[in-house]
């Protein structure tokens, strides 16, 4: 007689991937009386993106562009990794092929620059599509360690001298920076922004709905009880192979931005470091988080370039010391810790 | 012919590297179930240690030695620290330690020694009687002391009461803990121990790749490679491995890809084995009770 499936486990309380779900699902707020606050919640941090780039200066809308395509990327990798359990160390090769086929897109097939975006995260749906199926076969770490080998191998498939004509190879693609359409007076860097805000925003409401959704619940289930979820009907091997393309064609979407934003890709940018990045940012914003996709960019994008001031060494240290230091002591991360202060008032 | 044997023969030499990291990787997986992503980096640093006694005129195996003790007490230091705090954490959470680990011992390397690429001596001379015109002395020694670890850790497991307890910790730790064997003190013993393979093999690889912060990087994931084809779970089946994706990579490498491409031969050999077989060669298909 098996013990009966409890879908959320109550161990103790080690990496939140064991009860992510527990803040954002607990009806603390009484319904009528507080309903403005998660809408409050939402649309003042919004209001801000919005006026941010006629606030700051050039650069700093550049960077806040790169916040952007990271937290895409970096939701994806959650929906898969945190909110699925099948941990991915190799997601920068999906960043890569989204950033690739935007640009080469817009290189030789000279389409639009918004147009890529889908087609980006299309081919990157496809692709991790692809890549999920073998990867249905392994758990945990064995996952851990072909996505690990994906990674290694992503910069050197891309100088591949056959695919150059295509991907340019060592020297990689030039792109142009688009200006704002309709004769808008806005400068390149703002319009990019704004542009990269609605896809982000757009991404981020469809990835909510998707998680709170019936299948939403079957993803979190078959991460927290395999066994269990199969017994209640939920088919793994399709729900774990799709939700290895959605997070894909997130991380995907997340790059094709990137390359718009950079005006260039090349092979060296997507090194593992890139994919460990993406890891370090899920730990840090709270692993099976939304909101937490945007604490984890923000940190990604600037801590270690402050770090790299101090020594060449220095990124890799902290995001080592980063690593280790959430898992002992703040397993939900930013968000996790967020989400106890707001129940704390609550309450 | 010839430059086929020679290709051969020297993805025999290469594999040896892989074949003593793969069996490293075994050794922590056979006492902890866990797979170490910075073994490779935790081996390039105890080569740093190495490096760094043998350029203050310590003689070459007396410095061997010493690194070798040393590695062991870093392996077993690691293990206590940073890894038994997580024993019981979900598989994430320990991933995300052992990523943690590779990158600080990456940047430990980075900060102390410097980026610059150096050169690492290799204890067997150039003109020895063992070389020949397809194998060089460093090629044959570094095989030779590969097999001579792999003999002498297979005595040790299957001889010693130290062993025998080891290999019961790992399997069952509840009905070891019952029959007295100190399971924690156990998996310490088994970090350290991989610690110690772990700095062999840094110290064989280095006078091939030279010695910089990033020369595990490539090695690490052959040797993961190698460990999968034997069966993660089989030591001799990790040795056989390692000389396998030596020989593979330098072939297929050299005749049908070319050389800019062996990091994703390895990714295909890791894929094709999983989907495959993925108990590898010689391990056991674990069946799990539900």
């Amino acid at each position: 007689m098996p013990p009966a499936p409890q879908l959320l486990p109550d161990d103790t309380p080690t990496m939140s991937s064991v009860n992510p779900l527990a803040p954002a699902t607990s009806p603390v707020v009484p319904a009528a009386s507080r309903v403005w606050h998660p809408a409050l919640w939402l649309a003042l941090p919004l209001l801000a993106a919005l006026a941010f780039p006629f606030v700051a200066k050039g650069y700093l809308i550049f960077q806040a562009t790169m916040v952007l395509s990271y937290a895409v990327a970096l939701l994806g990798l959650n929906i898969l990794t945190g909110y699925n359990g099948q941990i991915s160390l190799g997601h920068g090769a999906f960043y890569a092929i989204g950033a690739y086929a935007a640009a080469i897109l817009i290189d030789q097939a000279s389409m639009p620059y918004w147009a890529t975006i889908p087609v980006a995260g299309l081919f990157c749906l496809v692709a991790g599509y692809l890549f999920g199926l073998p990867a249905l076969k392994l758990e945990g770490l064995y996952l851990a360690l072909a996505t690990f080998a994906l990674a290694v191998a992503t910069p050197q498939l891309l100088k591949y001298k056959h695919l150059e004509a295509w991907t340019g190879g060592v020297q990689g693609i030039v792109l142009m920076k688009p200006d704002a359409p309709f004769g808008l007076p806005l400068s390149q860097d703002q319009w990019l922004y704004l542009f990269s805000l609605a896809v982000t925003v757009v991404m981020f409401l469809l990835a909510r709905n998707l998680l709170q959704s019936g299948v939403g619940r079957a993803i979190t289930a078959i991460r927290d009880n395999p066994l269990a979820a199969e017994t209640m009907g939920v088919n793994n091997r399709h729900y774990k192979a799709s939700v290895f393309g959605v997070s894909a064609m997130y991380t995907g979407v997340g790059g094709a931005l990137s390359a718009i934003a950079v005006q260039f890709v090349a092979p060296d940018s997507f090194t593992m470091f890139l994919s460990i990045s993406l890891l370090v940012g899920i730990v840090v914003g709270g692993v099976g988080t939304i909101s937490g996709a945007f604490y984890g960019a923000l940190f990604i994008m600037f801590v270690p370039s402050a770090a790299e001031k101090v020594s060449k060494a220095a990124p890799w240290a902290v995001y080592g010391l980063v690593l280790i230091l959430f898992v002992f002591v703040l397993p939900g991360g930013v968000a996790g810790l967020i989400n106890r202060f707001r129940q704390r008032r609550h309450a | 012919m010839e430059a086929f044997l020679h290709q051969f023969l020297s993805g025999l030499a290469t594999g040896g590297i892989y074949a003593s990291m793969a069996l490293a990787l075994v050794m922590i997986y056979q006492s902890t179930h866990h797979v170490n992503f910075a073994q490779g980096e935790m081996a390039m640093f105890s080569t740093y240690i190495a490096w760094l006694l043998i350029q203050a005129g310590v003689p070459y195996w007396l410095a061997f030695g010493a690194t070798v003790i040393l590695s062991f007490a870093m392996g077993a230091l690691v293990e206590l620290a940073v890894i038994r705090p997580v024993r019981n954490a979900p598989v994430l959470s320990v991933v995300v330690v052992f990523i943690g680990l590779m990158v600080i011992f990456h940047s430990l390397a980075g900060w102390l020694f410097g980026f610059t690429i150096k050169q690492f001596p290799s204890p067997f001379p150039s003109n020895a009687w063992y070389g020949s015109t397809f194998m060089s002395p460093h090629e044959v020694g570094a095989i030779a002391v590969t097999l001579a670890v792999m003999a002498a850790l297979f005595l040790f497991f299957r001889f010693t009461p130290l062993g025998l307890a080891m290999r019961a910790a790992a399997q069952n730790p509840v009905s070891s803990r019952l029959v007295g064997v100190n399971v924690g003190r156990m998996l310490m013993l088994g970090w350290g121990l991989a610690g110690a393979v772990g700095a062999i093999g840094g110290m064989m690889v280095a006078p091939v790749v030279f010695l910089d912060p990033h020369m595990m990087g490539g090695v690490l994931i052959y040797a993961f490679a190698g460990a999968l084809i034997g069966g993660i779970d089989n030591p001799a089946g990790a040795v056989l491995g390692g000389f396998i994706v030596g020989v593979l990579e330098n072939l297929i490498g050299s005749y049908v890809v070319g050389t800019e491409l062996k990091l994703s031969v390895a990714l295909v050999l890791i894929v094709v084995v999983l989907i495959v077989r993925p108990s590898g060669l010689m391990g056991k298909t674990i069946v799990t009770k539900v």
